[in-house]
């Protein structure tokens, strides 16, 4: 019988502080995003009106990310869950239910065309996906039949165009939240925007001053598909879309002969995953390492890519840095 | 067929540097599998590999990716689990594996918590745990020195230790080399387990220290002839794992602990020494 009281006690509790949780919801619109990128988004979208917790903070890997309860109470206080979709999150809807979160969730890549490419070549095929609407959760293809796998690529933010079509996304769900602050919500997205067309210009621009020859590199899991597609640049990386698998040696082995018959130029690091396998191949071939670049993370404030567009301007100015010389 | 075997060492150094790294971990981590099974500790590898991960993760959070804090973090941590154990296992009433239950789980909940209160999400499993591909002078060095050491140290206490598997009373009425010579063993674990880990990854070290030796089990009755044969198998699973990882393009940590299961179970269905289709067959009559 004490038992039960004292069970009966922790629950009233528990149900309290979630409550109490909730309840200081003021009045900025509280919102979570799942990774550090779509949380800067949603932050230059919603400006002041908005209160915006990522889930997956600086630096850190949303492929293997593992909620704590403190993340679902966030979400659970939450009015908008913003995530990436594609496959990206694979935990999101896991969380999503366990949370008890009653709000509204916004798939930030809603009407992007999904790059796929098959796992047995390790290239970007730039077909779009048989079905748009089902990329949730295909996008591992673990449960797929055909010999040679078609994985959707997430990483849809690496092209600019696409960080357009993220941003509409964000403005429609943040009206649809809030309705009072649509022209607020609006003029910033414009603003936003604008900002987003200009650094698209001078990212092609740079780019384009490449020389042909220099144009293939190598980063560790193949999260430049969409910036390749777009920009113009081949990638090739050792692991799958994913950070998850693991290289067999004759992955290793096909790249590093790849390196020496192409003679690509150079190898780049990226600042959520374990550099030790490209370091390897750098010692290897003789192919430079030309800086990390910050593919599915933000750093830290301090860091040099603390948001989208800066993200941007940091990656290609290393890029260009160690292609052009 | 030589050439097969031959060309992807010689086209590749990644392959050659694999090689020696998974040999010099044949070399040293085997016969240490062999005297765990005989002390029936068979699975304290698998326990050891997560009460490492606290000490492991202090080393990189104050030095950052240093092979050589990771693992000296990594090497108090496991031992001092290990000690406590066994100190534990002797001044009370709980067994070894219970009080070594007890302080890994504990070791493990530290090491989660150490990891997660940095607030980074990067997979700290995977950036403390290294990959066979991937090994640099550094972990060649380190998995070398620590498989000579663990040969060397083996010579010294081969005898109490032994004596200690099979008739631990004894040693302990005969002479007073009992501690000592537990405590050296625990070190030579806990060593190997840390290198196997910072070089070659979690599932590499624990399964090559443990496989061949319970398959060697099937073959051979003596010490000796047991540690001979595990070595020889943990060679021969190394190197066509390599390859197997080289032409069948799957990973190549798990290739190679595959084969050891392979070896392992044909080793039960075929061995001379208490295999399954050996002791199926008619037996001859004990001859005088």
């Amino acid at each position: 019988m004490k038992y039960r009281l004292v069970m009966q006690i922790g629950l009233a509790l528990a149900v309290l502080v979630g409550l109490s949780g909730g309840a200081d919801a003021a009045d900025k619109v509280k919102t979570v995003a799942s990774f550090s990128i779509l949380g800067d988004m949603v932050r230059q979208v919603g400006g002041d009106r908005v209160e915006v917790v990522t889930l997956v903070g600086p630096d850190g890997d949303a492929h293997v990310f593992s909620p704590t309860p403190a993340d679902a109470k966030t979400l659970a206080g939450a009015e908008i869950f913003f995530v990436n979709g594609l496959g990206f999150e694979g935990w999101m809807e896991r969380l999503e239910k366990s949370s008890g979160f009653q709000g509204k969730t916004v798939v930030a890549s809603q009407g992007v065309k999904p790059l796929t490419m098959s796992e047995e070549e390790g290239h970007h095929h730039g077909e779009e996906a048989k079905d748009e609407h089902e990329h949730e959760d295909h996008a591992k293809g673990e449960d797929h039949d055909d010999e040679a796998e078609e994985v959707t690529d997430p990483h849809a933010w690496q092209d600019l165009a696409n960080g357009k079509i993220y941003v509409a996304n964000i403005r429609d769900g943040l009206i649809a939240a809030d309705p009072d602050g649509k022209a607020i919500y609006e003029a910033n997205a414009v603003t936003y925007l604008d900002a987003i067309a200009k650094e698209e210009e001078a990212v092609k621009q740079a780019l384009a001053a490449l020389p042909e020859a220099r144009r293939k590199i190598i980063t560790s899991h193949d999260a430049f598909g969409y910036f390749g597609a777009a920009y113009g640049l081949e990638i090739v990386a050792p692991e799958g879309v994913s950070t998850e698998s693991e290289a067999s040696a004759q992955d290793v082995a096909k790249i590093i002969r790849q390196i020496k018959a192409e003679k690509i130029p150079a190898v780049f690091l990226e600042n959520v995953t374990d550099h030790r396998l490209l370091d390897q191949i750098a010692r290897e071939t003789g192919a430079k390492i030309g800086g990390t670049l910050y593919s599915d993370a933000l750093s830290g404030p301090d860091g040099p890519a603390p948001t989208y567009l800066d993200m941007f301007r940091h990656n290609v100015g290393t890029l260009t840095a160690a292609l052009s010389s | 067929m030589i050439d097969t075997v031959v060309s992807p060492f010689i086209e590749f150094s990644f392959m050659r540097r694999a090689l020696v790294g998974c040999l010099a971990l044949s070399l040293g981590a085997p016969p240490i599998g062999v005297f765990l099974m005989l002390r029936r500790m068979s699975l304290m590898g698998d326990a050891m590999s997560h009460a490492i991960l606290p000490g492991a993760a202090i080393g990189y959070l104050l030095a950052g990716l240093s092979l050589f804090a990771m693992s000296l973090g990594g090497f108090a941590a496991g031992l001092a689990v290990a000690l406590a154990a066994g100190l534990v296992a002797r001044s009370t009433v709980l067994r070894e594996d219970a009080s070594l239950a007890a302080f890994y789980l504990v070791s493990l909940a530290l090491g989660v918590l150490i990891v997660s209160v940095r607030g980074s999400n990067i997979d700290l499993l995977h950036v403390l745990f290294g990959t066979v591909l991937a090994l640099d002078d550094a972990a060649l060095i380190l998995v070398a020195a620590i498989a000579t050491v663990s040969l060397a140290v083996l010579a010294v206490i081969y005898r109490p230790l032994v004596l200690e598997c099979f008739d631990p009373q004894f040693l302990r009425s005969a002479s007073n080399l009992s501690s000592p010579t537990h405590l050296l063993f625990l070190v030579l674990v806990v060593l190997n387990l840390v290198a196997g880990f910072q070089a070659l990854g979690t599932l590499m070290a624990v399964g090559i220290m443990l496989l061949p030796a319970i398959a060697a089990r099937f073959w051979a009755e003596d010490v000796s002839g047991l540690i001979v044969i595990a070595v020889l198998i943990a060679f021969v699973s190394s190197l066509s794992g390599l390859l197997l990882s080289y032409y069948a393009n799957v990973p190549t940590g798990p290739a190679i602990i595959l084969l050891c299961g392979v070896f392992y179970l044909l080793s039960m269905l075929l061995g001379v020494r208490g295999g399954l289709i050996y002791r199926l067959l008619p037996r001859k009559h004990l001859e005088a």
